[in-house]
């Protein structure tokens, strides 16, 4: 490994821990650093990078052209709260360099050096912050978040604020239960993979912090990959396979994602923060090239169409073993 | 202040992370009810829970589960309020013995015994010092604006948090002091409260039984009745020795202590990712003995079939357990 290897590469999260790759219910404790072939990444359940400032324009952009991005059932105001009033004291705590708080009583002071901006709100009162809470939260957090209730013996994604899904709808899904929110995944019914997860989720007590990571790959460096704007950015899918340019336009998309239980109310947080790195740039660790190309070849057919990347995921793999 | 929480460390089942906390007050709530406010000893603010959150104190040489009868905010102090049970197995009488300044080990705070959030009302019912959780599940309505009302049963003049119940809850309390009163009073309320109202019960175990017998009889969905019951956490364990068969080493697992940490302290690696008994990674072979599976990675046939365990969560039924290590 050498020392000079740009950020994006030195903290990308490379998700493949053997040759092949199964889905599983692959929870761990989260913050804890992950030594990889190119760095270390996961330290803190928030993270902040070098894109920070471009990817909340981003999300303000996507958010006014189609506030459904943001959702929330009325019963989720104060999990929408408690999700605030966790995660900044979280961003404080690992960037006191660029971010402040303060709180008097109920009266919270928020400065953020990187945007440039100071805010004040008062807890629990929706009118004093714009957008409401979660809105509020999507402006100073580089990570999508969906918000899930607890009761009745499931989870159900009852909130959240997501503007870089992978091929999904915040809006399709909000109301439904976890297991629905499965509904399209092949293998993991049948496997147990999501009953164990909720479970296991349903579980999680005041304070507890896990992770795991998904993936898929990307055309270009877009984040915003919902199903409402696939009439943008499917058709690249097959555009791609021919393009010379391939190497650096198909990238393997990471999601690093949280999952919280929040105290106040009970309610469990899910964060997906979503790295991109372009073949090209993941080719400069030899172990990843080797290992992607190994997946990418292996990956069983009902998994890459789910994934949407059946079209060219051969060309990728054949790339990164002979390029 | 800048309101920094600590962050929670990672555990394994059977180990509750715990903070290390000072007695700041000591109050008489009631007869032979002590009410004690626990604080950080550097003032750091404290973890925020949901209503009805209990907290495990370590008294002495046993672990006890007290109520948190605060709005759950975080940042504010523990408050607890123990009864005095001289036939108890002595956790109380420890409370009891506490003075301003003592330390105690205090868990993170756990929830059991939350509000719905779908709930369009809220009944809360609570009997002699069952008033704990209920005192945190009406200091939280107020604060969030949820509609409840709280009916409060105690013996003519023992009622704890009295004065606090009636300031937080003004209109929206009712009091009883006779059990048949307040029995009747339980049923009319249960009687007609509109769709969609969940009903919350402490207390003492023939109150609980009243209020969910009667909420059947009147055809209350049992989704909308919730009683109080202590920690679902997974028990300590009994001790017992892993032999490992192709080492011929072996490791004592005490209660308290995982298989997968004793292995681990005894310089055996084995590949885990959870430690929660779901993501499968910390499978192990078994050659002899029985294990007491906890888990919820193997399926019923695996776990019949009794040759393999998850060392993260699971332990032994027999004091050896063989394992292909
Ligand atoms: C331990 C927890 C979890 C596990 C093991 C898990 C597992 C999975 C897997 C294997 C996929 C398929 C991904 C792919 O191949 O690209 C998936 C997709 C997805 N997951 Fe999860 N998940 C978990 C938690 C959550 C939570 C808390 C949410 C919040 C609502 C969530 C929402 C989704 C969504 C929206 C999709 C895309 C489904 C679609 O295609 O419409 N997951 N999950
Ligand atoms: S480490 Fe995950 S099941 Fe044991």
């Amino acid at each position: 490994m050498t020392t000079t290897l740009p950020p994006r590469v030195a903290r990308f999260p490379f998700p493949f821990p053997a040759e092949t790759y199964r889905y599983a219910t692959n929870v761990e404790p989260a913050r804890r650093p992950v030594r990889t072939a190119g760095g270390t990444w996961g330290e803190h359940v928030v993270d902040v990078d070098d894109d920070y400032a471009l990817d909340i324009a981003l999300r303000r952009a996507v958010l006014a052209a189609d506030p459904t991005r943001c959702a929330q059932l009325p019963h989720m105001r104060v999990a929408a709260w408690d999700a605030l009033t966790t995660l900044l004291p979280e961003l404080a705590a690992i960037r006191p360099d660029v971010v402040a708080l303060h709180r008097r009583g109920d009266r919270w002071q928020w400065r953020n050096d990187l945007l440039g901006t100071s805010s004040s709100f008062v807890l629990g009162d929706d009118d004093s912050v714009p957008g409401g809470p979660l809105a509020f939260l999507g402006s100073q957090v580089q990570e999508d978040v969906v918000l899930l209730d607890q009761r009745e013996g499931s989870l159900w994604a009852d909130a959240g604020l997501v503007t870089f899904a992978a091929d999904w709808s915040l809006g399709f899904d909000v109301g439904m239960r976890f297991q629905e929110v499965h509904g399209p995944v092949p293998r993991v019914h049948e496997s147990g993979v999501v009953a164990r997860a909720e479970q296991f989720l349903m579980r999680l007590q005041p304070g507890d912090a896990y992770r795991r990571t998904n993936w898929t790959m990307t055309v270009d460096r877009r984040l915003d990959t919902s199903t409402e704007t696939y009439p943008d950015w499917g058709r690249d899918r097959r555009l791609v396979v021919d393009d010379p340019a391939l190497p650096d336009r198909l990238h393997l998309r990471v999601e690093v994602q949280h999952l919280l239980r929040l105290g106040v109310s009970n309610a469990v947080c899910f964060l997906i923060r979503t790295h991109l790195l372009s073949l090209r740039e993941l080719a400069t660790v030899p172990e990843w090239r080797r290992r992607t190309a190994a997946v990418l070849s292996e990956l069983p057919d009902d998994m890459a169409a789910y994934k949407g990347i059946e079209r060219y995921r051969h060309a990728a793999a054949s790339w990164l073993a002979g390029g | 202040m800048t309101a920094v929480l600590p962050a929670r460390p990672a555990t394994t089942p059977g180990e509750v992370p715990e903070l290390l906390l000072e007695v700041a007050a000591v109050a008489h709530a009631a007869d032979g009810v002590r009410a004690l406010t626990l604080r950080h000893p550097d003032g750091a603010p404290l973890p925020g829970y949901a209503p009805g959150s209990h907290v495990v104190l370590t008294c002495g040489d046993r672990r006890n589960a007290y109520s948190l009868t605060g709005e759950g905010a975080p940042g504010e102090a523990y408050r607890i309020s123990v009864l005095l049970r001289p036939d108890g197995r002595g956790g109380s009488a420890f409370v009891h013995g506490l003075a301003v300044g003592d330390r105690l080990a205090v868990s993170w705070p756990r929830s059991a015994f939350a509000p719905v959030a779908t709930a369009r009302h809220h009944v809360l019912v609570a009997g002699g010092i069952g008033i704990t959780p209920m005192l945190s599940h009406a200091r939280a309505a107020v604060r969030w604006g949820r509609s409840f009302e709280l009916v409060y049963g105690h013996r003519p003049g023992a009622g704890a948090h009295r004065e606090e119940v009636a300031a937080v809850c003004g209109e929206r309390l009712t009091v009883h002091e006779s059990t048949p009163g307040m029995l009747d009073a339980v049923a009319a309320v249960l009687a007609d409260r509109p769709i969609g109202t969940h009903v919350y019960v402490c207390g003492p175990a023939p109150l609980i039984d009243f209020v969910e017998r009667t909420a059947e009889e009147l055809g209350w969905p049992a989704e909308r009745v919730h009683a109080e019951r202590f920690s679902a956490d997974l028990d300590p364990g009994e001790p017992f020795t892993a032999h490992l068969s192709r080492s011929g080493v072996r490791v004592p697992v005490p209660p308290g202590v995982s298989l997968l940490a004793a292995l681990e302290g005894a310089g055996v690696a084995v590949p885990s990712t959870c430690r929660q008994g779901v993501c499968g990674e910390c499978r192990v072979a078994v050659v002899s003995g029985r294990p007491l599976h906890r888990d919820l990675y193997l399926s019923e046939a695996e776990r019949s079939a009794g040759d393999a365990v998850m060392c993260c969560v699971s332990r032994s039924l027999d004091d050896h357990l063989g394992l292909d290590l």
